[in-house]
């Protein structure tokens, strides 16, 4: 905690080691981002409860009341207005939030996309949760992966803490210039969003300054520079409009490794697109997002403990795929079971397996490449799950690939 | 009869002054005001309306209603006066015309018409 007023540490130079504060506070998933919410302070969050992400406007609107942000929380009557309430307030010029989950995104769906075409930086939350229909409200990832050709950003957090801090980076990297393109944070409803652990919360001047002011290139609040947004584009420039939104994604690569590496500075971690555990002499690895990383990390302690050569590779950010990092990572294991906690219907396997595999297609050096589907509408992923897992990857790695796509804790 | 919008892609002049996706202010912005007037919709007219001064008592109900302002209204100090469909010197407060650039010959003027003053012609009985 820092004693002197702020007008003497800022002139002490030795007291610059002190300026960053780091508390480490029992919270849940919701909460951690709703703390990043309270220091990023965005000047308008329009958001309609949903469960699992009501939380964390549960808990923002605490913020909103006391006074605590300057934030203008607009209550709108449906996740799609949210969404439009969210581009309004960005083209205007706005740092503009929201969060939501499985339904609510899919009625938010046209306007998704309009705030990644339109190019507006906006964050929004997803506490991942299974779509309807049966209605069920406990997570998978079918509401984010459904998004994954939007134009959207994506960042996967295992726990609360990484939701914090990617919904803090995904402000700098959403707000880059040369990226301009919408951030989604997602977290697993309930098993993150619910549940409290300690999370590390750094202090609000650090994360203020961090993320710095926001300067819209082209607001529409500008009257003195009247600018067009969203006009009718046909077959004569939609397609160079899609051409600009593919070169975005292709610097957001570089700027969030700028961003993941200037962050870590202050926090003295190291994020990346895909962090691997106990990877080095791997044989065996499972590949998956969010917080199934914290239970597969546990059964790779464990078979670890026994001499099994076993790692475990957690995907950070989906969008862009950094393809030749996860050849990089991945070239040497022998056997690697990729886990989808999504289905896509029709396809070979969910959607982080084919990425994998085609990032693989062109490469002499490469792993036998599983994929489990699991955890469909919250069904539980518990270690004897993950070791079977494991178990069956020893068949892989010997050749005996068998089923390329299964599915994992279903009845049979 | 030239052709839509859109279809000017077949127009190898116009295809020539397209931009590259790299010249282009991104996210489909329009960096310039009012450069909608720039953008003729009377390219796409089918049915051409045309006026019969005998019939016509200058009621304007036809210039309330137009949806596109291509009504043209006469002795004012129109800076389109002289351009295709604008009359020269009608009466102020008058009907003027209509500015053919914009019409798109939806025929919401003929219809509305008390008078039956406007009739509403196929655009390949004329000539330019």
């Amino acid at each position: 905690m820092i004693i002197l007023k702020r007008k003497k540490w800022r002139d002490n130079p030795y007291l610059i080691k002190i300026k960053m504060a780091k508390t480490r506070r029992a919270l849940t998933g919701a909460q951690c981002t709703a703390e990043a919410m309270r220091q990023i302070n965005p000047d308008v969050v329009a958001a309609y409860p949903i469960t699992p992400q009501t939380n964390i406007m549960h808990a923002f609107s605490q913020f909103v009341a006391d006074g605590a942000v300057n934030t203008d929380l607009v209550t709108v009557e449906s996740e799609h207005s949210a969404m439009s309430a969210c581009v309004g307030a960005s083209a205007a010029g706005a740092r503009a939030m929201t969060a939501t989950s499985a339904n609510g995104l899919a009625l938010m769906w046209e306007v998704v996309y309009i705030a990644a075409s339109t190019r507006l930086p906006i964050v929004m939350n997803v506490v991942n949760r299974a779509l309807s229909a049966p209605i069920n409200i406990h997570c998978d990832h079918a509401d984010s992966m459904g998004c994954r050709d939007s134009g959207w950003i994506q960042l996967y957090s295992e726990n609360g803490e990484e939701a914090y801090e990617n919904t803090i980076m995904g402000v700098r990297i959403a707000e880059h210039p040369d990226v301009l393109l919408p951030v989604m944070v997602c977290q697993d409803g309930f098993i993150t969003s619910h549940c409290v652990e300690t999370a590390e919360i750094l202090d609000d001047e650090t994360v203020k300054s961090f993320i710095g002011e926001y300067n819209a290139q082209h607001p529409l609040l500008d009257v003195d520079n009247p600018v067009t947004y969203g006009p009718l584009d046909l077959f004569d420039y939609y397609f160079e409009h899609k051409r600009q939104q593919v070169l975005a994604m292709e610097n957001a690569k570089r700027v969030i490794r700028e961003v993941f590496d200037e962050f870590g500075r202050i926090t003295g971690k190291h994020y990346d697109f895909f962090e691997g555990y106990k990877l080095d002499d791997a044989e065996k690895v499972v590949v998956c997002a969010n917080s199934s990383a914290g239970t597969v990390r546990v059964v790779v302690d464990e078979l670890r403990g026994r001499g099994e050569k076993v790692g475990l590779l957690k995907v950070r950010v989906f969008r862009p795929w950094l393809n030749n990092m996860i050849v990089e990572k991945l070239s040497r294991v022998r056997a690697v079971a990729v886990l989808d906690r999504s289905a896509s219907f029709g396809g070979f396997g969910g959607p982080l397996f084919t990425e994998i595999r085609s990032s693989f297609h062109e490469e002499k050096e490469k792993p036998n490449i599983i994929n489990y589907v699991y955890g469909l509408g919250g069904r539980e992923l518990d270690l004897e799950q993950v070791r079977r897992v494991f178990k069956e990857l020893e068949e892989v790695k010997n050749g005996n690939i068998g089923k390329r796509v299964r599915y994992l804790g279903v009845r049979e | 009869m030239k052709e839509g919008d859109g279809h000017h892609l077949h127009n190898e002049e116009h295809r020539q002054s397209l931009k590259t996706w790299k010249e282009i202010p991104i996210g489909g912005k329009i960096l310039e005001a009012g450069s909608s007037k720039k953008y003729k919709t009377g390219d796409w007219r089918t049915f051409r309306p045309v006026h019969n001064p005998e019939k016509c008592t200058n009621c304007m109900i036809c210039w309330m209603l137009c949806p596109d302002s291509a009504i043209r209204v006469g002795g004012v100090d129109d800076p389109n006066k002289g351009r295709k469909g604008v009359s020269d010197n009608p009466g102020l407060g008058n009907f003027g015309g209509f500015d053919l650039d914009y019409c798109k010959g939806c025929g919401i003027c003929a219809e509305e018409c008390p008078f039956k003053a406007i009739e509403m012609k196929e655009e390949k009985e004329f000539e330019d």
